[in-house]
């Protein structure tokens, strides 16, 4: 019984893990097209806002902006409209955890 | 149901093969071997991104007969005399810095089968997957009277930034004032779309300050201005009005390099003190030397999932080679983008994982219409399962010429490079 428990939750950890894997690298994958304008990570070398760092609730907001057309751009309310919410979450999520 | 010690074993043994199958916590590695042919937009991304994302597990070596990267966005602004080479051009000792094996020399074969990649100095580079970023190359034989020893040495084409933007700079620099400046336009598709317009509006912007008697003529092969249309055409009149004049639907029929003379199927010929000719383009040779132009013997049939080539397998080709669907456009910001799908794509794979998805991806491209003021088109591609497609309502261009966006400009010319290489 003993060990049942301890291979149930050896278990779950690696599917947990496994999942944060994924949803990383899904994240990553997505985040990285900002970053041809915003800087590698999210780091702007200038010129650019910095998207490191920013609290996750702040780029959501910022981005739904964008796309609603609430809060005016250049180019930001033409390309936040390829976005689901679900991806802004994800893109904010990313870009939150970049020191 | 109780387990045992060696049942507890074969369930954790499980779990570890399956943590392994799908990348532990720290993520997807990947091992192997990556050969990368041009170090240009895609190919400089795509060698930064994979052993950023391998964590250093795939070895990757770049190959470009250059010794630095020289960027074609910006490079209109060097013909303009508003920037200098020094300022476009951008060393790889950042992509060494990322482990990138760096090799000058060009790539005359490819060997699918052997998975090999033979160099022009001689020596041979073996690869598990191999990146094809070349760019394109020139159909010398769309311009009757052209040839490349004619358009390298006094008809220039400086679609190519490096050597040729230095000698077309000093053509317009020697020309009298007076003299007329003529832009040859290829019928679509060629490397970025607005690219010739901002050319024109450079030069007539470099005419006005000092050569204020010289004339830019644009002959240009398509019916009408291919990117940003309203915007170039009202820039041109409200402040180019007598000095740059656009022809549209004027392909050449003959050159006579000697009189510097060009001839149309329809209008008048003309006779040019500095005559700037832009051939048709294809997939670079490289890409034609391996086999993988196999869309009308001029581009590269790509599945946009991985951006692995139709042709061949193991090959994945990047940006302005690719047989491009409906609306994405041969940019140096889509080739990152390109990339960057793929980097994803090859970690994944070389890890023994199926390839994800892509990510939604963008183009934005900046034209400066003066020294001061700039226009932009931009536009997301959503992968929709089998190619990508910019969602309705979504994209667009400048509401007009502006000074902000001259400096998001700057801004973006200095990230993206960054981006790439540093």
């Amino acid at each position: 019984m003993k060990y049942r428990k301890i291979a149930l939750a050896v278990s779950l950890l690696g599917f947990a893990s496994a999942a944060f894997a994924d949803n990383h690298t899904i994240s990553r994958n997505m985040a990285s097209a900002c970053a041809s304008c915003h800087g590698t990570n999210g780091h702007s070398v200038g010129g650019m806002d910095p998207l490191a760092g920013m609290p996750k609730d702040e780029m959501i907001r910022k981005v739904k902006d964008f796309r609603s057309g609430a809060k005016p751009a250049t180019v930001m309310q033409q390309l936040s409209k390829g976005y689901t919410d679900q991806q802004i979450e994800m893109i904010a999520n990313y870009y939150a955890a970049q020191k | 149901m109780t387990l045992n010690r060696r049942d507890f074993i074969k369930a954790a043994g499980a779990t570890v093969a399956f943590g392994s199958l799908y990348g532990c916590a720290g993520g997807t590695k990947g091992s192997g071997n990556v050969v990368v042919i041009g170090g240009g937009y895609g190919g400089a991304t795509v060698a930064k991104y994979l052993r950023m994302w391998s964590d250093g597990g795939i070895n990757v070596t770049l190959v470009d007969p250059t010794p630095n990267f020289v960027s074609c966005p910006i490079s209109n602004l060097v013909l303009a005399g508003e920037k200098t080479m020094a300022d476009i051009t951008t060393s790889y000792d950042g992509l060494r810095k990322h482990g990138v094996t760096v090799v000058i020399d060009s790539a005359k074969a490819v060997d699918p089968a052997k998975r090999t990649v033979t160099l022009a100095k001689g020596g041979t580079l073996s690869y598990d997957r191999l990146v094809v970023s070349p760019g394109i190359d020139f159909m010398w034989d769309s311009v009757p009277g052209l040839t490349e020893a004619v358009s390298e040495s006094k008809i220039l084409h400086a679609w190519k930034a490096g050597p040729q933007t230095v000698a077309l700079r000093k053509q317009l620099e020697d020309m009298k004032d007076g003299g007329v400046y003529a832009l040859c336009i290829p019928k679509g598709p060629y490397r970025c779309p607005p690219g010739p317009y901002e050319r024109a509006s450079m030069i007539a912007n470099y005419f006005k300050a000092k050569k204020p008697k010289s004339k830019v003529l644009i002959l240009d092969a398509n019916a009408d201005v291919v990117s940003k249309g309203p915007l170039f055409k009202k820039a041109w009149t409200d402040l180019y009005s007598g000095m740059l004049e656009y022809r549209g639907n004027h392909s050449i029929t003959k050159l006579d390099a000697a009189s510097q003379t060009v001839e149309f199927e329809f209008g008048d010929k003309v006779k040019a003190d500095v005559l700037n000719i832009v051939p048709a383009q294809k997939a670079g040779m490289i890409a034609t030397a391996a086999g993988l132009s196999n869309v009308g013997g001029r581009w590269c049939g790509v599945d946009w999932k991985t951006l692995e080539s139709t042709a061949h397998k193991n090959i994945h080709v990047l940006g302005d080679s690719t047989a491009a669907t409906a609306g994405m456009p041969k940019s140096g910001h889509m080739t990152t983008q390109h990339a960057k799908v793929a980097a994803a794509a090859i970690v994944n794979l070389m890890s023994g994982q199926p390839a994800p998805d892509p990510m939604v991806i963008a183009n934005t491209c900046y034209s400066f219409v003066s020294a001061k003021e700039v226009i932009h088109v931009a536009h997301p591609y959503v992968f929709n399962g089998k190619e990508f497609a910019v969602p309705k309502g979504a994209g667009g261009v400048s509401p007009s010429r502006n000074e902000l966006e001259a400096k998001y400009a700057l801004a973006w010319a200095k990230n993206i490079w960054a981006d790439a290489l540093l």
